[in-house]
């Protein structure tokens, strides 16, 4: 059962993670986007945290949902919508009795396949999402795993969003998005080995 | 870096907040939000609200397009970044007449997704929505692998003929025609000198080389299509004519709008002289513009250059919308 203790102490450690890479996550996106995805996600983050700290005694419908309205307000740009869309589907899912990780997971990853029209292998956060939530289902995430999926949108050529523009060019190139999905699923690691 | 500003994170409600208390007879601020609705209700009761918007860094676009013949409401998201779905529904709202509301999106996957949420947001109200996604940057190829082509300064155009048409009692339906028939018809393509810094990140979004420019750069420093040595302004009429020529035919016996727009920091005199090439170049295939516009109506920041758009008349009504008075601080 996932708790809404544990999905606060998971984005709390995510936030963290965001905010102290922050220059980094815009780095990575200045060759290859419009290098803003670290201070974006900052800004969501931070608004997250803030709505967090004043929410102590949610469940765990709240707090999904309370981060989806915090990003999809905040962040803007793609990965707004698109992680904001993530926790919405966690937040109904869970609302309709869910409590068990991988089926929120599988939830969250069905509404960012939707809303973005991406697949895995197109350089985008899916290509971490896709190979995450097939191990969370299968019990065996770990951070080999999250690092792998991050590294393999090297290599790749962008087929969505801004990066696609750039054909050949993009390859050698990490995907911020990926790199910030990597931080989300560490920390859920991180959670996960502290309950 | 060198700017004026305060901090980099103020620097889009600061520039709302100023564009709105310069330019109250044009603009109000949605309360809490970076929504800008035209102060003149008045002319809008009883007709379809058209709302545009995106990041910020692009001015005049869009609030300066904000009043009567054009834009209901243009919303302001942070620098090259789409605004929040939250606050374009608050200008949707705002706008809404019970005629609808129509909104003008460039094709950028950011934008496309926040103004979908947004749109899904009003249709819950039971405001209806409809939308058109502009993609005229030709400098991209379309593809089945990309993004698709870009929105950039040919969206000005689409908000004037709409806005026109809009004024003079189109309906929802109407509108997303008009607009579906106009979209194949904008052309544009640009080059860049230098490239724009987004307040937050400090630094340029790509690096050239004093003597280098680069084709086909896009409007939030994207990748243009190929690099060279600065040319006079001759030869760079030529080469983006000719790109444009490629998908478009010039020919003589059709009826032709032009847009020359400056990037940021080019200066208008450079600007003239392009037209002055341009026209002579368009003279020379035996074409008069029927319409044409110079200035700078979709900036990148500070990015040094010049986009041309050309959108072919196919329709001798949008001629007529081109020409339609309106009432805003920057058409």
């Amino acid at each position: 059962m996932f708790t809404a203790q544990a999905a606060t102490t998971w984005l709390t450690k995510f936030g963290d993670a965001i905010a102290t890479n922050k220059a980094y996550l815009s780095d990575l996106d200045t060759p290859i986007g419009d290098g803003d995805h670290g201070n974006n996600m900052a800004r969501g983050m931070t608004a997250v945290q803030a709505a967090l700290a004043t929410q102590t005694d949610a469940d765990l419908t709240t707090v999904f949902k309370t981060v989806a309205m915090a990003l999809i307000s905040k962040v803007g740009g793609a990965s707004g919508p698109l992680y904001g869309t993530a926790f919405l589907e966690m937040a109904k899912a869970s609302k309709a009795g869910t409590t068990d990780l991988p089926t929120l997971l599988a939830a969250a990853l069905a509404g960012i396949e939707k809303r973005g029209g991406a697949q895995a292998g197109d350089k985008t956060m899916l290509d971490v999402w896709v190979p995450v939530v097939a191990a969370v289902q299968a019990d065996k995430l770990d951070a080999t795993l999250i690092a792998t999926a991050v590294d393999s949108t090297k290599p790749m050529i962008a087929k969505k969003g801004r990066a696609s523009y750039l054909g050949e060019r993009a390859i050698g190139h990490l995907d911020p998005g990926a790199v910030s999905s990597g931080y989300l699923f560490t920390a859920l690691l991180e959670t996960e080995a502290q309950a | 870096m060198k700017k004026i500003i305060n901090a980099p994170q103020d620097v889009v409600p600061e520039m709302v907040d100023g564009l709105v208390r310069a330019y109250p007879q044009y603009l109000k601020q949605v309360p809490d939000t970076l929504a800008m609705v035209r102060s003149d209700t008045a002319s809008m009761v009883g007709k379809v609200g058209i709302v545009s918007g995106g990041g910020s860094g692009h001015e005049p676009a869009h609030a300066g397009f904000v009043g009567q013949g054009m834009l209901s409401a243009a919303v302001a998201g942070q620098v090259f970044t789409s605004p929040t779905p939250d606050q374009i529904y608050a200008a949707i709202k705002a706008v809404d007449q019970g005629q609808g509301v129509f909104l003008v999106v460039k094709n950028y996957s950011g934008d496309v997704m926040n103004f979908d949420m947004a749109k899904d947001m009003a249709e819950m109200d039971d405001i209806e929505v409809q939308s058109i996604v502009v993609d005229d940057d030709i400098a991209v190829k379309d593809s089945l692998y990309t993004q698709g082509r870009r929105g950039v300064a040919g969206t000005v155009l689409m908000h004037k003929v709409l806005g026109a048409a809009a004024d003079q009692g189109a309906s929802l339906d109407e509108l997303s025609q008009l607009a579906q028939a106009v979209l194949p018809h904008l052309n544009t393509v640009a080059v860049a000198l230098s490239a724009a810094t987004v307040p937050e990140v400090g630094k340029p979004g790509f690096e050239l080389a004093d003597d280098e420019i680069e084709y086909g750069v896009g409007i939030h420093s994207e990748p243009g299509y190929r690099r060279e040595k600065i040319k006079p302004s001759k030869a760079l009429v030529t080469e983006l004519l000719a790109k444009i020529d490629e998908r478009l035919h010039l020919d003589a016996s059709h009826q032709y709008a032009v847009l020359v727009n400056g990037m940021g920091a080019t200066p208008l005199m450079e600007q003239y002289i392009f037209s002055h090439d341009l026209l002579d170049a368009l003279a020379e295939k035996g074409i008069k513009p029927a319409f044409m516009k110079v200035g700078n109506y979709m900036t990148s920041i500070e990015m040094a250059g010049i986009s041309l758009t050309i959108f072919e008349l196919t329709d001798a009504k949008w001629l007529d919308y081109l020409t339609y008075p309106v009432k805003t601080i920057a058409w």
